[in-house]
């Protein structure tokens, strides 16, 4: 891919004048564009395709830092999916913080989207607030979300009590834990939802009106006009929200290290001790591969049902 | 006679469901602020919580239930959070290495999304399907071999691994934004302005950035936040701990004490504030340029 890319500019013109079908000023205007481009083609080649291509060698070494890589094959791999009790744990972790987190969070999302998408006084305030969370991602939220969390005292539990519901240990229960994860990725999903809002916005009025006129009340309508419609943004989303929890890290890390009994022990997290902790470059390595193709592979998928249930307008498809 | 009352029978139904409908629309938006409300309250009460434990005394914390109007309003909680730990000096770091790397972030990837939207090059589409893909690819894939690299130059225990990628492009995401929102704007503006003898960068500098506000705050809202935010690099590069962000620094907070819950928060609350600010200004701008840069093609 990238050779491809690097022959123009590092080639010698053969004829004088024009060179590849070129006129002067096309050279010129080519030239430019990789001038402008170099920091970012050698960011491309030197940290991104060389790292993956040097992290797979890697993958099937051991390397301990200290001394030079020895190859081992597939040892890693074999390792990994045969006798590594903490890899397959965080498999299981990771897989049901993905499946039952990202369709909630879509969910969730799309219902706020088109709650917000109505002309309201006041809609602009409800959709700062909505945004609110998501601008303060990082440590501090994972601070707040515990002591929300926290089971006596916390802000949580508190409402759950003044309904009559008693709560349950959240992040000191090996059952609970995950699910609060969930219940807090659900308060920040407000990037997500005001994707959703872009998509909604574009939607023509006059489609809600033919609909109301033949007499479809607003729940149809939401299902016949709204979906359809916002299935290009829905795809955008579920393939922006797969990727990112699976690289799910900072909470865990702060809120409960893995724990309790490794009940919220992510993958990435895993991936983080087994390199930087433990020194396993190699394993590592492996890991970090693992997730790649998981991601690819499921990537792939969605994208390839997508033209089931992806709706295209003509003149929203083509550019 | 009775063709009259026909006619005369199905207008008034009609108006009578016509109102019907009125008055369910009217109750389903009514349905639909309540529930807004009640969202909107979902997302604000941890921020108010997490301000009122700041300022409570370290007893009244420990009440159930929480009891909402603090007896004392503890300021001191402040000022002592900040100076149990150097959290001035990470508070500092933090906002250098944040300022320094979003302004490379935001210049070299709108002159990244330039080239692509608008100059034309062999190879160009290629190379922006490999901008695209690199946006499928998780940071950890490369994560261990790109320690290598930055410990083979020294970088370990500095902050160059934070700030010199910023430089070198801008981040693939930030690049497809802007190229995004560059291609909405008219080609014949750059065609009157080369008639008027202005170069590429030119119109670049005096066409192009002036009318790509939007898109321009909404990466500036995502790169400081993000940078502010950015935990997984400080963790893995940053050893000694007068050259701690704040990120990793609060972390210690919680490993010195876990009760202290008015300090957390009040050390919290310090870290949230900059990215707070940021977005209240730049909101208005923020949200038109991710509405029109339109996820949809």
């Amino acid at each position: 891919m990238a050779d491809s890319a690097t022959v123009p500019r590092a080639a010698t013109p053969r004829k004088p004048g024009r060179w590849l079908g070129l006129s002067r000023l096309e050279r010129r205007e080519a030239l430019l564009f990789y001038l402008l481009i170099s920091p970012w083609l050698f960011n491309f080649l030197v940290l991104s395709l060389g790292p993956v291509v040097s992290a797979l060698y890697l993958s099937l070494t051991k390397y301990d830092i200290v001394n030079p890589p020895t190859f081992v094959g597939l040892a890693n791999y074999q390792q990994l999916f045969s006798g590594d009790p903490l890899f397959l744990q965080s498999l299981k972790v990771t897989a049901i913080w993905v499946i039952a987190g990202v369709p909630l969070r879509l969910a969730a999302a799309l219902f706020f989207a088109v709650l917000l998408n109505q002309k309201i006084v006041g809609i602009s305030f409800f959709r700062t607030v909505f945004y609110l969370p998501s601008v303060v991602s990082g440590v501090a939220v994972a601070l707040l979300w515990i002591w929300v969390l926290q089971p006596q005292f916390g802000l949580l539990n508190y409402f759950l009590g003044l309904v009559g519901i008693p709560g349950p240990q959240w992040l000191a229960s090996p059952t609970w834990a995950l699910p609060g994860f969930i219940v807090m990725s659900l308060w920040s999903t407000g990037a997500t939802m005001i994707i959703f809002l872009a998509g909604l916005q574009g939607i023509p009025l006059e489609l809600y009106e033919a609909a109301s006129m033949d007499g479809a009340d607003r729940i149809r309508q939401f299902f016949a006009i709204t979906v359809p419609m916002i299935t290009p943004v829905i795809l955008f989303n579920l393939v922006i929200q797969i990727i990112n929890s699976f690289q799910v890290f900072t909470q865990a890390f702060i809120m409960t290290n893995g724990g309790p009994v490794n009940a919220t022990l992510f993958y990435v997290l895993l991936l983080y001790r087994v390199a930087f902790q433990y020194n396993q470059m190699g394993y590592a390595s492996a890991m970090a591969w693992i997730l790649f193709i998981i991601i690819l592979v499921l990537t792939a998928l969605v994208f390839r049902s997508s033209g089931r249930w992806v709706h295209y307008e003509g003149g929203v498809k083509g550019r | 006679m009775s063709t009259r009352a026909q006619i005369v029978t199905p207008a008034k139904t009609r108006r009578r469901t016509q109102l019907g409908m009125h008055r369910v629309s009217q109750i389903t938006k009514i349905i639909a602020v309540l529930i807004l409300l009640a969202g909107a309250l979902t997302m604000l009460v941890p921020f108010v919580w997490m301000f009122d434990t700041s300022i409570k005394n370290s007893g009244e914390i420990f009440l159930y239930p929480p009891r909402w109007i603090p007896s004392e309003i503890r300021l001191k909680n402040y000022s002592e959070a900040l100076t149990v730990l150097p959290f001035g000096q990470w508070f500092f770091n933090t906002t250098y290495i944040t300022v320094v790397a979003s302004l490379g972030q935001v210049l070299s990837a709108s002159l990244v999304g330039y080239a692509f939207a608008r100059l034309r090059a062999p190879g160009r589409d290629l190379l922006f399907l490999a901008v695209i893909s690199t946006m499928l690819l998780p940071e950890q894939v490369t994560m261990v071999p790109v320690f290598l690299i930055f410990r083979n130059l020294g970088w370990i225990d500095t902050w160059n691994p934070l700030i010199v990628p910023a430089w070198l492009g801008g981040g693939a995401f930030f690049i497809f934004l802007c190229r995004q929102f560059f291609m909405t704007i008219p080609l014949e503006l750059d065609d009157a302005a080369k008639i008027d003898g202005c170069g590429t960068l030119r119109i670049f500098w005096q066409i192009i950035l002036p009318l790509s506000k939007p898109v321009l705050a909404a990466v500036t809202v995502f790169s400081v936040v993000g940078r502010w935010n950015e935990f997984l690099y400080p963790v893995i590069y940053l050893d000694t701990q007068s050259k701690y962000v704040v990120s990793i620094g609060l972390r210690l907070f919680r490993d010195l004490d876990t009760t202290s819950w008015n300090w957390l928060m009040a050390a919290s609350v310090v870290t949230m504030l900059p990215c707070l600010v940021i977005f209240f200004f730049a909101q208005k701008l923020f949200v038109q340029g991710i509405a029109t840069t339109g996820i949809k093609g």
